[in-house]
């Protein structure tokens, strides 16, 4: 039976991975994601999840233990943040090139230098074109049934890709927030055992990960693409049979009084919920404001989105990532693309907040609303605008 | 063979390019790199096996009198197992002799 | 307890050779290459129920080159560094499977093969890591001295006075100006339940230790000889007499180390000069005659190392147990 509880978020993902019935973690310690390992490690050792724990010694080879796990069709997940993520990088390609369905959550963090345990998107954003499922969380119980959905998503035949959760590093990971916990019966209704299509046996030999030559590299990367697109409509349905089960519903694109809005707000990430807050505050004013936040990041490629746009005159994009000497922030020029072909494109203004654990209030998304606003009217700036950086 | 047999449609591509078929390289054959091949003196050899251990491209099998022979599809014509017999029963030819 | 795993170990005899091959006819490997004549005789040893997993190299490229791939049992490569790390999720995978029934419980040996640059440079970390964890497999390093695949670049494993492309040798350069890293004393130092070093030219004794690597539980790590004509610059058909030279020139000593415990497999009585041993090869040519007393001076000192590390740990000092070699019979 589902339970009410109150929890930490990262207690609440390794409660997720478990009714889950992992065969496999391998893991490395990181700030912010160390508390989700702990309490993995925790559930092995005393007996809830019956899974193999390999604590290794980089989160290279953390990646790798998953591959080679993965590939012996065992269900596999790790977690990591920052750093950890960046010594992975390397691996991360690999996985869905051998179509692996392992599951991973990151907590994000930013990256050095200077070294910086604290939340921003820069990890992620390093990431972008690794072949990975990708969702954002936005609270403990989204962090908890995305983790869930996300093996479902990962394991399902017409899919076969790896899929990372990511929730933001503290202001997530480490917040105890009430949330429903569901129990194996129920979990087990909606995520079949996983039933690998290929694995490493003696019975059937066969060779993975060879060298693609030039006669067949690009196919392969296609077929890998082509499961990636197609996993949008897979992440929709299991999205749609996840709230049929047990009531929450969950969709690519969310969106907050964008009825009339002018001026929309695009966020991703535990910060929408500062954001509605101030959305809420600016409406009251009179203020035409909305709100689209992004839940599936990849694939990003989705009517949802210009449908949730569409009217809209000055959408204002704020990333928690530079892109240093680009000509705006990830999360924007991709918004910009998507919008490019778009009959009355409208022009989309780039912000950029929150790098580094900075904190990013509801006076930040007003002061983002009135420079888009400016902008409108007055043309923007060839770039993007740092909110809150000191000018001195 | 050639690398023509991987001009195939990302449509019928193997899931991650994965190899179905076990040591389907047997379809490869090396003894076209050959510029000399081994010749055995069966009135020498002793049925000892060393040629067949010691061949760096698995050409030797044994036939059913015993002996070990190199099957030309794979040999590569290294020489090894010429230099390795303990009882010379095997020397070196050049393919156009 | 390493009794008790080596209880149904039947010794490989040249009569009773193993007739299965892992490996098929058709890769792509140089004329003459010792490496693969390693791995083919590794995988000879290891059977049909064996997972493998390669790291990036020549013994990757050469069987593996799409749609063709000269493994006829299961394998995998994923990069170069992690071939530890792969090995180690294989493990756990089937491990965690077989226990929770999702997988009939069965024996399947699991090998991670690398290089020597895969394996002493940039790999060492992840070995170390399932080294100390203590993963149920076979590592196994073919120790051609550099880097082969990628063009004769120097490794740590590369010896002092080989002339490779990054070590050149010149009028400023004896070549690799650094003595070779010792592998198998790295792995010991983990304390793993078997070590052993092994070498082509003695096929029996290479494949009675994977054997015993395979059947004994927790990680095994074995250090084999691979020459290779091309880094090396020797002839085509010299692959096995080199390696044989290895030995008895006390340059690669062949020993074990089985829970700490030194046993040398073959007692070099009367070692052939390291002056012998180079001749053969050209990456060596250009070391004059005190460059070769220095180096012929550390490798007695070695092979002294080594037999106070098999006296300290065999206090009853048992006969070294022989090997064969075909030049005996």
């Amino acid at each position: 039976m589902a339970k009410r509880v109150g929890m930490e978020v990262s207690l609440g993902v390794s409660e997720a991975v478990k009714v889950a019935d992992v065969d496999v973690i391998a893991a490395y310690p990181i700030t912010p994601q160390t508390h989700i390992v702990e309490h993995l490690a925790e559930l092995v050792a005393n007996g809830e999840l019956d899974a193999e724990f390999i604590p290794v010694e980089s989160e290279h080879s953390a990646m790798s233990s998953c591959v080679g796990s993965s590939a012996t069709g065992a269900r596999t997940y790790t977690a990591s943040s920052s750093q950890g993520l960046a010594l992975m990088h390397e691996i991360l390609y690999i996985v869905p090139a051998l179509r692996l369905p392992v599951v991973m959550t990151v907590a994000n963090r930013a990256l050095s230098g200077p070294i910086n345990i604290w939340n921003d998107h820069s990890d992620i954003m390093s990431e972008r074109d690794i072949g990975w499922v990708q969702t954002f969380a936005e609270n403990g119980q989204e962090a908890f049934d995305l983790s869930i959905h996300a093996f479902r998503v990962a394991e399902d035949h017409s899919v076969l890709l790896p899929v990372i959760v990511n929730l933001d590093g503290f202001t997530l990971t480490h917040v105890v927030e009430p949330f429903e916990i569901l129990d194996r019966a129920e979990v087990a209704k909606y995520l079949p055992p996983y039933k690998p299509v290929q694995r490493l046996d003696p019975e059937h030999p066969m060779t993975m990960g060879a060298v693609g030559i030039p006669e067949v590299y690009t196919e392969a990367k296609k077929q890998m693409e082509d499961a990636l697109v197609r996993s949008k409509s897979v992440v929709i349905q299991a999205w749609k049979e996840f709230g049929d089960l047990f009531g929450r519903y969950y969709h690519p694109v969310e969106t907050y009084k964008t009825e009339g809005a002018e001026t929309l707000l695009l966020t991703m990430g535990s910060v929408s919920e500062t954001a509605m807050t101030a959305i809420d505050k600016m409406r009251e004013a009179g203020k035409k404001v909305g709100l689209v936040r992004f839940r599936l990041w990849r694939p990003f490629r989705f009517e949802q989105f210009v449908e949730a746009v569409k009217g809209i005159k000055n959408p204002a994009v704020m990333d928690r990532a530079m892109s240093p000497g680009g000509p705006c922030g990830p999360v924007a020029a991709e918004v910009r693309a998507a919008l490019y072909d778009q009959p009355n494109r409208p022009k989309v203004f780039s912000f950029v907040a929150g790098l580094g654990g900075r904190d990013v209030q509801v006076s930040d998304f007003e002061e983002i609303v009135s420079r888009a606003e400016i902008y409108a009217e007055k043309g923007a700036p060839a770039t993007y605008d740092l909110i809150g950086v000191r000018e001195i | 063979m050639s690398t023509s047999s991987a001009i195939i449609g990302w449509k019928n591509l193997t899931l991650g390019c994965a190899i179905l078929e076990p040591g389907s390289s047997r379809k490869l054959k090396t003894g076209e790199w050959r510029s000399q091949h081994p010749v055995l003196d069966k009135e020498k050899c002793i049925k000892c096996a060393i040629c067949y251990i010691d061949c760096p491209d698995i050409a030797y099998s044994q036939n059913e009198e015993g002996y070990f022979i190199a099957d030309m599809t794979y040999c590569k014509g290294c020489g090894i197992c010429a230099n390795e017999c303990p009882k010379d029963a095997i020397t070196m030819k050049m393919e156009e002799e | 307890m390493i009794e008790q795993d080596l209880k149904n170990f039947q010794k490989i005899t040249q009569k009773s050779l193993p007739t299965f091959e892992g490996l098929a006819q058709g890769h792509r490997a140089c004329q003459g290459c010792g490496e693969v004549l390693a791995l083919r005789q590794v995988m000879k040893a290891l059977g049909p129920d064996t997972i493998a997993v390669s790291a990036t190299g020549c013994m990757e490229i050469i069987t593996s080159s799409f749609p063709q791939s000269a493994w006829n049992i299961p394998w995998l490569h994923v990069a170069f560094e992690n071939v530890a790390a792969v090995a180690s999720g294989v493990e756990a995978g089937l491990k965690a499977q077989m226990r929770k029934g999702s997988l009939p419980e069965k024996k399947i040996f699991i090998v991670a093969t690398a290089g020597d640059g895969g394996t002493a440079d940039i790999g060492l970390q992840a070995l170390s890591g399932a080294l100390e964890r203590g993963h149920n497999f076979v590592y196994v390093c073919l120790d051609n001295e550099a880097y082969m695949n990628t063009g004769i670049q120097r490794s740590s494993a590369t010896p002092y006075g080989a002339s490779t492309t990054t070590s050149p040798s010149g009028k400023h350069s004896i070549g690799q100006n650094t003595w070779k890293k010792d592998m198998p004393a790295i792995a010991v130092a983990h304390r793993i339940p078997y070590v052993a070093t092994a070498n082509p030219a003695y096929h029996v004794d290479l494949m009675n230790k994977v054997q015993k690597a395979k059947l004994i539980n927790g990680p095994a790590y074995l250090h084999i000889y691979s020459s290779c004509p091309t880094g090396w610059r020797h002839e085509i058909d010299k692959a096995v007499e080199i390696s044989r030279m290895a030995v008895e020139s006390r340059v690669f000593p062949l020993y074990e180390v089985i829970d700490g415990r030194y046993v040398l497999n073959r007692n070099v009585k009367k070692p052939i000069s390291v002056a012998d041993y180079f001749k053969p090869q050209r990456r060596f040519r250009h070391l004059r005659p005190d460059d070769i007393a220095h180096i012929q001076a550390r490798v007695d000192a070695d092979w002294e190392a080594l037999q106070q590390k098999v006296a300290l740990t065999n206090p009853a000092s048992p006969e070294p147990e022989a090997v064969s070699n075909k030049k005996e019979e």
